[in-house]
């Protein structure tokens, strides 16, 4: 039932309990319970709303920073993950494997404000080696959401 | 000048849906529940590779009877579905939809006379075939208290000595009737004592909703006397590709292949590669549009209960039939003002049958969101009804 309810609440976390219940076929109570205990293990971590900020009069710059850094004894990678992550402005890090170490993705007012956080704090981070940084020109899809058309029915609306 | 048609193709109905159908479409935002045919795209793996097949400049005929490798996957995937096994050379045919596959296994089965059991409410297409292959189509009568499923009784009080096909078309278009094992067993034992033959339509196999699906052809004796018909556009979403199949004993299947070399040739080349990736990749998808329609199919099942609409539970393909005989009204009458009152399109269930009188056909190959708006608004028409009613 965990991955019946994770796969809906992924899509839609607005979703009821009584509306989970009924499509899968389960009962309110333990539709509650199994949310509280996901929530309580860490499985559930928030609940977000998708925002095509395009959409909006809002600036916003996101940028995607490849990092590679030395890994420190005894910490590995963790411990300057931790000290990127603390950041507000930093919205996720990630541990790669490939040509360098850590992806992090960021999220301005302006380009400048990004370059200034990449050269002035993430650089000079002791043990960070290089930084690459690229900006989001355009987001076609996210979070398995195509943003760039809307679903449409062309199906014929009557047939056998 | 001489009178140009056919008199037994005048004599033909056209399809109900068909009149229908004209009415809605007149309608500009009417909401409609009435399509019978998945709301998923094909899933991009499989387009992806019927773009592939094309751009590498695939685009000729294929052998009459389909790509061999295709043919293999088929038997293959009823291999692990059914146990059962079929000769992809000799055993299997690539069809244009699984429409074209009940057209001519019919073709090459009988003869004038014979008569041909179609249970009904059902696919519009099997009687009409029935007639064009010259034979005479016995009706059976399915009822709801058997939860649309044929019974050992009903089969048996149809049968004449000129009977000689039964067509088995589970899970059911419209009913969402299913047949588990133990129905298909009491039907097999009258199959095999009465020497007759089956044209099994499962379109809907990879749909339903309390177990795995059972084919006829697994249950003893079955396969030598059975046409099985299955097809990508149900399971994969691959409607307007279309392409279906027939897996028949060898005898059979010969002169099935004649009629479709002579008529249709081959199915399309494009279609049959993409059908190769749906049936060694495709699972997941499949898995995937299941579990949706599990969970509107359960959404539905609720809505009807809370307006008090009496609805048997189907298990399988994406219908439900609810039964409107409380509000006196022909179905036709009650599906006509829906549309005009409230502009929600269902198909009445007499399209498919005249037993499918005071019942409708609602699809669920919608989103919920859609269901939601039109379940709203039959709630308010079935409201007023009743209201006018007291």
């Amino acid at each position: 039932m965990r991955e019946q309810i994770l796969g809906i609440i992924e899509k839609n976390s607005r979703i009821n309990i009584k509306e989970l219940a009924i499509i899968l076929g389960a009962e309110e109570i333990d539709i509650a319970n199994e949310l509280k205990a996901m929530e309580e293990e860490g499985v559930i971590c928030g609940y977000h709303t998708m925002i095509d900020w395009e959409k909006t009069s809002i600036e916003k710059v996101t940028a995607l920073i490849e990092v590679r850094i030395t890994p420190q004894r005894g910490q590995g990678y963790d411990n300057i993950a931790e000290r990127i992550y603390k950041y507000p402005e930093v919205n996720s890090v990630y541990l790669i494997s490939g040509g360098y170490d850590l992806l992090v993705t960021l999220e301005g007012k302006s380009l400048k404000e990004v370059s200034k956080f990449v050269s002035d704090k993430l650089s000079t981070l002791e043990g960070v080696l290089s930084t690459a940084t690229h900006f989001i020109l355009k987001k076609y899809k996210d979070h398995g959401t195509i943003l760039t058309r809307k679903y449409e029915d062309t199906r014929e609306k009557v047939t056998p | 000048m001489r009178n140009p048609l056919s008199e037994t193709i005048v004599t033909i109905k056209p399809s109900g849906i068909r009149k229908f159908f004209d009415i809605v479409n007149e309608m500009e935002d009417a909401i409609s529940l009435g399509v019978g045919e998945p709301d998923f795209d094909t899933p991009w793996h499989i387009r992806d590779e019927g773009i592939y097949s094309l751009e590498k400049g695939r685009t000729f005929y294929t052998s009459n009877a389909g790509l061999k490798e295709l043919k293999v996957e088929i038997t293959k995937y009823i291999e692990r579905s059914q146990d059962v096994s079929y000769d992809a050379d000799h055993e299997v045919i690539v069809t244009v939809g699984g429409s074209e596959a009940i057209d001519i296994a019919l073709r090459a089965m009988v003869d004038p006379g014979d008569e041909v059991l179609i249970p009904q409410p059902s696919y519009v297409s099997y009687e009409p075939c029935a007639i064009l292959a010259g034979a005479k189509p016995v009706i059976i009568e399915l009822k709801e208290e058997n939860e649309f499923r044929l019974t050992a009784k009903e089969l048996r009080e149809a049968i004449t000595d000129k009977t000689k096909i039964l067509i088995l078309p589970f899970p059911n278009n419209p009913t969402g009737a299913i047949m588990e094992k133990e129905d298909l067993e009491a039907i097999a034992e009258i199959i095999r004592e009465k020497d007759l033959f089956v044209i099994s339509d499962e379109i809907y196999a990879e749909l339903t909703y309390k177990e795995k699906h059972v084919s006829i052809i697994s249950l003893p004796g079955m396969r030598e006397r059975t046409v099985l018909i299955n097809g990508f556009s149900k399971a994969y979403a691959m409607t307007g590709w279309r392409l279906g199949y027939a897996c028949a004993p060898r005898e059979i299947m010969e002169q099935m292949l004649k009629i479709h070399q002579f008529a249709i040739m081959c199915a399309p080349t494009t279609s049959q590669y993409a059908a190769v990736e749906a049936l060694r990749n495709g699972d997941g998808d499949v898995a995937m549009m299941r579990e949706s329609y599990n969970q509107r199919r359960r959404f539905l099942m609720h809505a009807f209960k809370e307006m008090g609409l009496s609805c048997f539970e189907p298990y399988g393909a994406f219908y439900v039939f609810p039964c409107i005989k409380e509000f006196g009204m022909t179905s036709e009458e009650f599906a006509n003002r829906l549309l005009q009152e409230e502009k929600v399109a269902v198909v009445p269930g007499t399209a498919f049958g005249d037993c499918g009188e005071g019942f409708l056909r609602i699809s669920y190959a919608y989103s919920i969101e859609n269901l939601k708006i039109a379940l709203e608004k039959i709630n308010a028409f079935i409201t007023r009804l009743r209201k006018e009613q007291q």
